[in-house]
């Protein structure tokens, strides 16, 4: 504290745009401990000239406004998600300084999981965890680090073990996992306690600046509002009460051990997405594909059977085509529990048009690959639509008058293949010659995209080819 | 032209409109030269003074008072114009 001067940061905006409320102050309660935090979080970033870099994650909680406060960047998240945030803006802007402040009701409560997985990662952050064992903001209910006694709206007769269980330790918990590089646990009380709150924040964030790993600060907070007393007894009573359940301590700093290290920045460009999902480059989309006939355009498909049988695969297989075909496509798969011997589904759309919902309610092509399937979605199926059914396994033909059917013995010619697995490239086969959606040459082309062991392609291209020669034989379709 | 001297007595500035009346600053203050004043402000909270001599500079009020520009501590020796 070298400065001859101590007064309302640079950090902090000069005028506070809020909505409602004076412009020059906080819409802090008198004596709450936000503010202080605050204070000595703003005078760091001023003393540290990281202003510039900084970008402050606000919670869901009574620290919902402190965009209106700090001037940083600002962004205010989801109830608990402040971490996941975090780590978002983190690894795509690894030179920004990122603070993830978060009340126990949002860190502690629902977003548990969510700061428990980024400690674990060892995101490089800085998460400042103001507990004051109560949430504040709604009005003084039970927080998960409330205190066995302590009466709240929703524990009228005080928390019991019995029915609350124990208060929840966040620095011991976080402090047990091996990411983290410093865990401390400080306290808003006399200014002895306080200085210590203003050496563990300007730590926190020095981690991080010197891009070492993980920080967390849990900060002890007097809440006059939710434990109903003045400010000066709020104090007392965090001496009393507060301080014996959560003791103060560093838990874990292995700080000065560790080496700074980089982690490498994830770009989020077209090219990138595109590769990592196979979406072909425009050069590479077909534009010399005729149109199917009228009734077999845009197609909205249901593909069923048994899993095990590649109807997921037959789905992306479709999509995948369809995309490189130049239509617009969509592929969503719905299945049980069970990689084989339960029943799987998935929804595929060929469109023209940009799509609006993956989802498919009134299907005009239905791929039924066993009995429960065909029994199932048959009555969805658009009139005019299309119904291709593995005859192999479904003893039965379709009831619908007003749609259009192809049996196709494809487990059976599949089995004659050597492969009882690769009856979905015949059915695949067997739809594109049925309705001229798209030539075999796009199929084939794509095939590498989906199949991940090259050697399986020509058995593949076999299938195909066999379904199409099926249709071609059998329905002389044009 | 002479070195400036600064200050020669600390003091304490207090923006009585930013002040909620959570006498934090009071109950901290080592030297006893706060105290909640009579009057009310236009939040209708009555606000911390200043006595008016006897401030140390310890920033004990500026670092407990939980609103960013109420307080400001003057340290001896500060140099230039007041800021509050």
């Amino acid at each position: 504290m070298a400065e001859k001067v101590l007064t309302k940061a640079a950090s902090f905006y000069d005028v506070y745009e809020r909505k409602s409320g004076a412009h020059d102050v906080t819409h802090y309660c008198p004596g709450c401990g936000h503010g202080v935090l605050h204070k000595l979080i703003a005078e760091a970033i001023d003393d540290f000239g990281i202003r510039d870099q900084t970008i402050f994650i606000s919670p869901v909680g009574c620290s919902v406004f402190a965009y209106y406060y700090f001037r940083v960047g600002n962004i205010q998240v989801a109830h608990g998600r402040a971490p996941a945030v975090a780590t978002g803006i983190k690894r795509t802007h690894p030179e920004s300084i990122v603070i993830s402040y978060q009340g126990d009701g949002d860190l502690a409560a629902i977003g548990g999981n969510n700061i428990l997985q980024a400690a674990n990662r060892g995101e490089k952050i800085t998460v400042f965890f103001i507990n004051n064992a109560i949430y504040g903001m709604t009005g003084g209910q039970m927080a998960p680090t409330t205190l066995i006694g302590q009466r709240t709206t929703t524990t009228p007769r005080g928390r019991t073990v019995a029915n609350e269980g124990f208060p929840l330790k966040m620095c011991e918990l976080i402090s047990t996992l091996e990411s983290p590089i410093y865990v401390e646990r400080v306290a808003l009380t006399d200014p002895k306690n306080t200085s210590k709150v203003r050496r563990a924040v300007r730590k926190a964030l020095r981690n991080q600046i010197e891009n070492k790993g993980f920080s967390f600060v849990e900060v002890l907070s007097a809440c006059p509002s939710g434990w109903k007393m003045t400010s000066v007894q709020a104090k007392q009573w965090m001496v009393d009460n507060l301080l014996p359940q959560f003791p103060l301590a560093v838990f874990k700093d292995v700080s000065k051990e560790i080496e700074p290290s980089e982690r490498s920045k994830v770009v989020f460009s077209t090219e990138n997405v595109n590769e990592l999902l196979n979406i072909p480059s425009e050069e590479n989309i077909r534009t010399d594909i005729p149109k199917p006939l009228t009734e077999h355009q845009n197609p909205r498909i249901i593909l069923a059977g048994f899993g095990g049988q590649g109807i997921l695969m037959l789905g992306l297989g479709l999509a995948q085509a369809g995309m490189q075909a130049g239509y617009h496509v969509s592929w969503i798969p719905s299945y049980g529990p069970e990689m084989r011997g339960g029943t799987a589904n998935c929804h595929v759309i060929l469109s023209e048009e940009r799509i609006g919902s993956p989802t498919v309610s009134r299907p005009t092509v239905l791929v039924a690959m066993n009995l429960p399937s065909l029994e199932k979605f048959e009555s969805q199926v658009e009139p005019g639509g299309l119904i291709i059914y593995d005859t192999s396994l479904i003893n039965q033909s379709p009831k619908r008058k007003d749609v259009n059917v192809l049996g196709i013995p494809a487990t059976e010619m599949a089995d004659n293949l050597g492969n009882t697995r690769i009856a979905n490239m015949i059915v695949l086969g067997a739809y594109i010659a049925y309705t001229g959606i798209m030539p075999k040459d796009v199929v084939v082309d794509a095939l590498p995209i989906f199949i991940k062991h090259k050697k399986l392609i020509p058995l593949n291209v076999q299938a195909i080819e066999k379904g199409m020669a099926f249709v071609d034989k059998n329905n002389g379709h044009a | 032209m002479s070195e400036a001297v600064g200050l020669e007595k600390a003091k304490v500035v207090i923006r009585e409109d930013e002040c909620k009346g959570c006498n934090l600053c009071i109950e901290a203050c080592p030297e006893d030269v706060l105290f909640e004043q009579k009057h009310l402000n236009r939040m209708g909270y009555h606000p911390a003074g200043y006595v008016g001599e006897g401030c140390s500079g310890c920033g004990y009020c500026f670092y407990q008072c939980p609103e960013p520009g109420a307080i400001t501590v003057y340290k001896k020796g500060y140099v230039g114009e007041e800021v509050a």
